[in-house]
């Protein structure tokens, strides 16, 4: 009797990430089309959404008329210099956690305690503390930063790997040798991602510390646009939040891609 | 230099690990320690290098570790322990920095550990890019570099598969018999103690008592793969542990 023979079947497909680089763009490009369909047809009122030409045409105004950059350059230096603040300060203690167990015991609880507060509730108080110009903004980015660097940062020191910290004591290595050449390179990543999530918490805040005392900032034109109905001009600034954001994800991607190289 | 255990007990809160321990670690000998899991071999390790502190006895260093050494006990991990972030080169270079030996000198004595250790052309890759066997060589070459007293290695050839071991086993003999050193090899393995050891102490399931230790005469250079009397003494061995070994076995884990 014949044997039948047959090929065994290919199950083994899917399931595996796979880099496709353009569907994202396109996604984006099929959302703003319909959009711009939507509106002009008269399916979505123009009480609902601006129209996307109509908000590219109010940014190049604002481009043209040189408004944009007395906006977009306050806002920029209050990012940094309370991101640049929060951030650091962050680190620090959160490595100052993550070294000494006296100082986690005595600060875990308090940072539990100031993460859910909404920083935005804050700024009358910032206001008062720091002085309704720029102080009170800094604070607000600053505090807003503080809290996330601080629970990644001691999570990661956590992480290192501490097989790696016994052959550094093994091999007579000081105290700070260990938490220079082991614990903070073996920390980086916990870090890095933690700030992928912190200087995006930054630029949410960015709107909130323009409520108060701010002529110009994209939060400013984004909050005055609101309170008049000004569309265009809504999605205007909120699209200039957007594209911030990116850029930071992507300044960061590219220091993940220097400083991690060493991972596959 | 030679390390002395006098006593050495320990225990895990009500648990005993380790009872009565005596050995004696003699230079220019490798020592074995084998036994069945969980028998406090590595607990024990630690202690001689002062990696953990035993709750009963001593660890002694009789005698001066040599003029040139700069980490007298040094240990090679079952993981290798190697810095991701740090190149081969790297790697030696770290347990050197914080002896003091910067420039040239530390340059002459990496390029020279790494020459020994046939790793010269691999001083700038890193350790993602290496195997599990040449991994395990770079620990070596960083255990070498600071020139140890007495060479504490914690199952360093069990994380590899069993034809880099016997490359590995090869490349260990070749060192000894080049400049002997001393050493205490921790393995689970009896085919790899009865090739590298001169002594092979023999603990007793938990908590760890020496059982037997054994001499082998035959030098190291001499022994090789499947050697008829080397598998002599390590059917040997296997009697001595068996009962033991299949005893630790059904016991159960924390229990």
């Amino acid at each position: 009797m014949d044997n039948p023979v047959k090929k065994v079947v290919f199950r083994g497909g899917g399931f595996a990430p796979v880099t496709r680089r353009w569907v994202g763009f396109i996604v984006f490009l099929v959302l703003l089309l319909a959009v711009e369909w939507g509106t002009r047809t008269g399916v979505i009122s123009p009480l609902t959404l601006p129209k996307p030409s109509d908000v590219l045409q109010t940014f190049a105004e604002l481009y043209s008329s040189g408004l944009l950059f007395q906006h977009l350059l306050p806002s920029l230096s209050r990012l940094a210099v309370g991101a640049a603040l929060g951030a650091s300060l962050g680190i620090g203690v959160g490595l100052l956690m993550g070294l000494f167990s006296f100082i986690r015991a005595g600060l875990v609880p308090l940072v539990a305690a100031i993460f859910p507060i909404p920083k935005i509730a804050l700024l009358p108080l910032f206001v008062i503390w720091f002085g309704i110009d720029e102080g009170s903004k800094y604070a607000l980015i600053a505090f807003g930063t503080f809290t996330p660097t601080v629970v990644a940062t001691y999570a990661a020191v956590d992480n290192v790997d501490r097989t790696l910290i016994r052959m550094g004591q093994s091999f007579g290595l000081s105290w700070l040798s260990i938490v220079r050449k082991i614990v903070l390179p073996g920390a980086m990543p916990g870090i890095l991602a933690g700030l992928r999530i912190s200087l995006a918490i930054a630029i949410i805040l960015l709107v909130a510390a323009e409520m108060l005392g701010a002529e110009y900032g994209i939060g400013a034109y984004i909050l005055e646009a609101g309170s008049l109905y000004d569309l265009e001009r809504l999605f205007a600034g909120v699209v200039i939040l957007s594209v911030l954001g990116v850029l930071v994800s992507a300044v960061i991607g590219a220091i993940e891609k220097r400083v991690l190289n060493w991972r596959s | 230099m030679e390390l002395r255990l006098r006593g050495v007990g320990h225990s895990y809160g009500a648990r005993a690990v380790l009872r009565g321990i005596d050995i004696d670690i003699p230079a220019g000998q490798i020592v074995c320690i084998v036994g069945p899991s969980g028998c406090g071999k590595s607990t024990l390790l630690r202690m001689m290098g002062g990696l953990e502190e035993p709750d009963l006895g001593e660890v002694l260093q009789v005698g001066q570790a040599p003029e040139d050494c700069l980490n007298p006990l040094t240990y090679i991990f079952q993981d290798f322990a190697l810095l991701p972030w740090r190149t081969v080169a790297g790697n030696v270079s770290l347990v050197l920095e914080d002896h003091g030996v910067k420039g040239a000198d530390a340059r002459a004595m990496i390029e020279d550990v790494l020459k020994r250790t046939r790793l010269s052309d691999f001083a700038d890759a890193l350790p993602r890019q290496l195997s599990g066997g040449m991994k395990q060589r770079v620990a070596i070459a960083r255990a070498l570099v600071v020139n140890p007293a007495v060479m504490l290695m914690d199952e360093p050839l069990s994380a590899l598969d069993s034809q880099t071991r016997e490359l590995l086993m090869d490349d260990l003999i070749s060192l000894w018999t080049r400049t002997p050193f001393t050493a205490v090899y921790v393995t689970h393995n009896l085919a790899e103690a009865v090739r590298l050891g001169h002594r092979i102490v023999v603990l007793s399931r938990r908590p760890g008592e020496v059982r037997e230790v054994v001499t082998l005469e035959k030098p190291l250079e001499a022994r090789a793969y499947g050697d008829a009397d080397l598998e002599v003494q390590q059917k040997h061995l296997w009697e001595l542990m068996r009962a033991e070994a299949a005893a630790a076995d059904a016991e159960l884990i924390g229990g």
